[in-house]
């Protein structure tokens, strides 16, 4: 038993990675879920928008024959309204709130009619915004992913030139490398990213890193201000003995070698142990699954109640046959050659609420061991530490500090997304981007 | 069980459910469908002189996706053979004896004309016959259809010429397309009209093509008006039927409603305002002949809850109910209620008074569900917000009388009683 690529045939990957939530087949299919649509005043769904997408109107604009103007309504306040249509945890904002639900009725379903009007917009490449005349003022944008990609958007269409820096070949940032890929595939993060660069005004330098191929002190000097959404980096270390065995792997990483390297190629073991219970946690379980693991059981520490994770992400997790296992703390990793053989957990039991509000998992003395052959390391991630503090930044454990004014402590410098809270959702990240560069914006008048 | 059989002129039928004179009664193969899925009877599609009909000849209005809530049509008169479409409608009355066969006529405005087709059409043992005065389209150009019914001194001349003639029951169709269908239909009546019928369609452009920027229908790059139907003209056709009801002279007859007519509910409110029998023709166009089911299920329900065992018992029953605006009375005043219980925060009720109305609903904010509350003392008890309310009795009206006594508005001026003063 050990870590092997090539378990199935592409038929099955094929298969097991095909689109989870499949579009609208025809315009009749999304009309009749469009004139489901009550077209609420003050809508609650826009309030559970954290960037606050009018979504009535963009529904009714579907019902009107308006698909420009609907796409519209959606990408002027989520230039990756079409990524996010894809990859949001819905259940818990937008159609969480329809009020629907209060009818015990089916919600409107918003993230597939979303999709609907904005993949036509970026497949035939819509032309929906322009840019304002040119202001000569320059703005550099670290990370091309959601929140670098909204802020230098919004830049760029009132007139600033933007330089966007990604570390990686390709921009989206986790969009494009660290989301399950039959959420939302490579080709259309792409596509995405064409859609939004269309504007003009944005040149994104790709294999470009802070703090090793450019330096902050530079882009403060060439430019007149910077944004910085580096988001953050891989899996929190769970600081247990044989962490280092072989078969013992980080989440993001092994998410980022599906998605770069293709399914065949990346190993997985047998029996999979994934430490967490985030939306990367569903993610890597799911996907080793679907890779050709034949077990795969979640540890988690605390219990349902306190899981980050949606009720429906756990569902897609249980339907793919992972098994969950709760109140299961990881205390030693086991190897033999220097390859993982069993996961030794310590079991819990629920304490008094931490200061999230969440119940803390206290250790009863018992533990259980997991016969594995990989663990996969799903317990958040960890902030770009040292990145942060060499540069000066005031930070919180590496989470950049910003005020009101998305500003950090640098003058002109500004920043938004996971690098300042820790790793949220896309949505919350686009959401930060247009905040920075209204921030931005007002420091360069 | 009540007893839906309707009994109009003498001419009966099993329920009071008859197809419209237009293309599903135009031949035999169709009358026949429809006798085998139920329907009480038909008016075959209008005989008259020879025609010729174009492509395409119907357009519909969608609304929120509901298909042909309006419905249009050019076509005209049967554009059959007389002697064809003569032999089967004998042969449908043959078949079923204990349907309805009503047909429509529309003769070249001559005396002998009429004679003649009336003589021809009483051969076949049909049971009644049905004047066409009021398509408006194609057959008006030549004198015909609503031309006639349009001016009530030629509609009279029409019916009296027919009357010299027929021997059984003659119903009189009559045109929205006037100001005020009365004066056309005490015309017909005082020329000896035995019965009228109402609405034909109403004169309709039902959109344009945005592409090819020609109105609907299309006819090679062309199109005319043509009649409107469907549920979209019911409440035209039921304020019509009503003003006949009323009318001492049109009221001595009885009268065929038609207009939109698609559910029970439909029928039972046009035999109240007045109707014997109803005709209908869109709804079956939409779906075919199998909804005369539900639509004597329906109606058999509803009389048997309302105690109604005939139509007579109800038919008329709500005529009086319409009065004159003067009439009305003013110390009558409800105010909006929201059950808190059944609200579900859509805000509906809010954006159509606070933009439309009379800011009668207050918005507490709340993230993501405001709570909303009427403010009686603002509420003039429109029904607006009852109205766009999608849950049922979760806004209901509350009666709060501003006096006991009823006062109409002639008393209220005669009193000298004050006007708002906002």
């Amino acid at each position: 038993m050990a870590l092997v690529n090539n378990r199935l045939t592409a038929e099955q990957y094929g298969e097991n990675f095909s689109d989870i939530h499949p579009p609208f087949e025809t315009r009749d299919a999304a009309l009749v879920e469009a004139n489901r649509c009550l077209f609420c005043y003050d809508a609650p769904c826009i309030k559970s928008c954290p960037t606050s997408i009018d979504i009535p109107k963009f529904i009714r604009q579907i019902t009107t024959d308006n698909p420009k103007g609907s796409a519209h309504t959606i990408l002027s306040a989520n230039i990756l309204g079409g990524g996010c249509s894809k990859v949001c945890p819905v259940e818990k904002l937008c159609e969480g709130s329809c009020v629907y639900n209060l009818m015990d009725e089916p919600p409107i379903p918003i993230a597939k009619l979303q999709r609907f009007s904005t993949e036509k917009a970026i497949a035939e490449k819509w032309p929906l915004f322009q840019r304002k005349p040119s202001t000569t003022k320059r703005v550099a944008v670290v990370g091309a992913g959601p929140a670098g990609l909204s802020c230098a958007h919004v830049l760029s269409r009132e007139g600033i030139d933007v330089t966007v820096y990604e570390k990686e070949s390709k921009g989206g940032g986790l969009m494009t490398y660290g989301i399950a890929a039959y959420k939302v595939t490579p080709q259309f993060c792409e596509d995405e990213v064409d859609f939004i660069t269309s504007l003009g005004g944005i040149v994104i330098n790709y294999n470009a890193e802070l703090g090793k191929t450019v330096s902050l002190a530079d882009l403060q000097q060439n430019y007149d201000a910077v944004y910085l959404g580096v988001g953050v980096g891989l899996a929190r270390q769970l600081d247990i003995p044989g962490e280092n065995l072989n078969g013992v792997e980080d989440a993001i990483r092994f998410i980022y070698d599906i998605r770069t390297n293709g399914y065949s190629s990346v190993p997985v073991g047998d029996k999979v142990a994934v430490i967490g219970l985030g939306m990367t946690a569903i993610d890597a379980a799911t996907q080793a699954k679907r890779l050709g693991a034949s077990e795969v059981t979640i540890v988690y520490r605390r219990t349902q109640a306190e899981m980050p994770c949606t009720e429906t992400e756990l569902n897609l997790a249980k339907l793919d046959g992972c098994r969950i296992m709760w109140l299961a703390a990881p205390q030693e990793i086991i190897g033999e050659n220097g390859q993982v053989t069993q996961l030794i957990c310590s079991l819990m039991q629920l304490g008094e609420p931490d200061a999230s509000g969440r119940r803390s998992p206290v250790e009863t003395g018992e533990t259980m061991t997991l016969e594995v052959d990989m663990v996969i390391k799903a317990a958040g991630q960890m902030p770009f530490e040292e990145l942060v503090s060499e540069n000066h930044l005031e930070n919180r454990k590496g989470k950049i500090t910003i005020n009101d004014a998305c500003t950090t402590n640098l003058r002109g410098v500004f920043a938004g997304g996971d690098c300042v809270n820790g790793g949220k959702e896309v949505v919350d990240a686009v959401q930060a981007g247009k905040d920075g560069a209204k921030a931005i914006l007002e420091f360069l008048k | 069980m009540a007893d839906l059989s309707a009994n109009f002129l003498g001419i009966k039928s099993p329920n009071p459910y008859w197809l419209a004179s237009a293309p599903p009664t135009d031949k035999k193969y169709n009358v026949l469908r429809a006798f085998e899925a139920g329907w009480g009877g038909v008016v075959w599609k209008t005989l008259g002189s020879q025609i010729k009909n174009v492509s395409s000849r119907y357009s519909s209005v969608d609304y929120n996706g509901s298909r042909m809530m309006g419905f249009n049509n050019i076509e005209l008169i049967s554009d059959r053979p007389l002697a064809i479409n003569l032999r089967e409608i004998a042969e449908c009355v043959r078949l079923f004896p204990d349907r309805a066969m009503v047909v429509s006529l529309m003769a070249d405005n001559s005396r002998e004309k009429w004679h003649e087709l009336i003589a021809q059409v009483e051969d076949t043992g049909a049971h009644g016959l049905e004047l066409n005065f009021g398509c408006p389209h194609g057959m008006n150009e030549r004198g015909m259809g609503a031309a006639v019914g349009q001016d009530p001194e030629i509609a009279r001349m029409v019916v009296e010429w027919v009357m010299e003639k027929a021997t059984i029951p003659v119903i009189t169709k009559l045109t929205p397309n006037v100001h005020s269908v009365v004066p056309s239909g005490r015309a017909s009546v005082e020329g000896g009209t035995n019965g009228l019928s109402l609405i034909n369609t109403i004169q309709s452009i039902t959109g344009v093509d945005l592409d090819t920027l020609v109105p609907n229908p299309y006819v090679a790059g062309q199109s005319v008006f043509g009649g409107y139907c469907g549920p979209a003209i019911k409440p035209i056709a039921l304020k019509m039927l009503t003003t006949i009801s009323q009318d001492p002279i049109t009221s001595r007859v009885p009268v065929s409603g038609i207009g939109g007519i698609s559910t029970w509910k439909d029928a039972a409110e046009f035999l109240l305002l007045g109707a014997t029998t109803v005709q209908v023709c869109t709804a079956v166009m939409k779906h075919g002949f199998r909804i005369i089911e539900d639509l004597c299920e329906g109606l058999n329900n509803w009389m048997d809850e309302k105690g109604f065992k005939t139509l007579n018992d109800f038919i008329g029953k709500s005529v009086p109910t319409i009065t004159h605006w003067e009439d009305l009375d003013i110390n009558y005043h409800i105010v909006a209620k929201i059950n808190p219980d059944k609200c579900i925060h859509c805000g509906l009720c809010y954006i159509a008074c606070e933009d439309t109305s009379h800011q009668s609903i207050n918005l507490l904010y709340g993230k993501p569900y405001n709570t909303y509350s009427v403010i009686e003392e603002e509420c003039v008890g429109c029904n607006l917000c009852k109205l766009v309310c999608p849950v049922d009795d979760c806004i209901t009206m509350v009666e709060q009388r501003k006096g006991e006594e009823y006062v109409n508005w002639k008393e209220f001026q005669r009193r000298g009683l004050p006007l708002n003063d906002h």
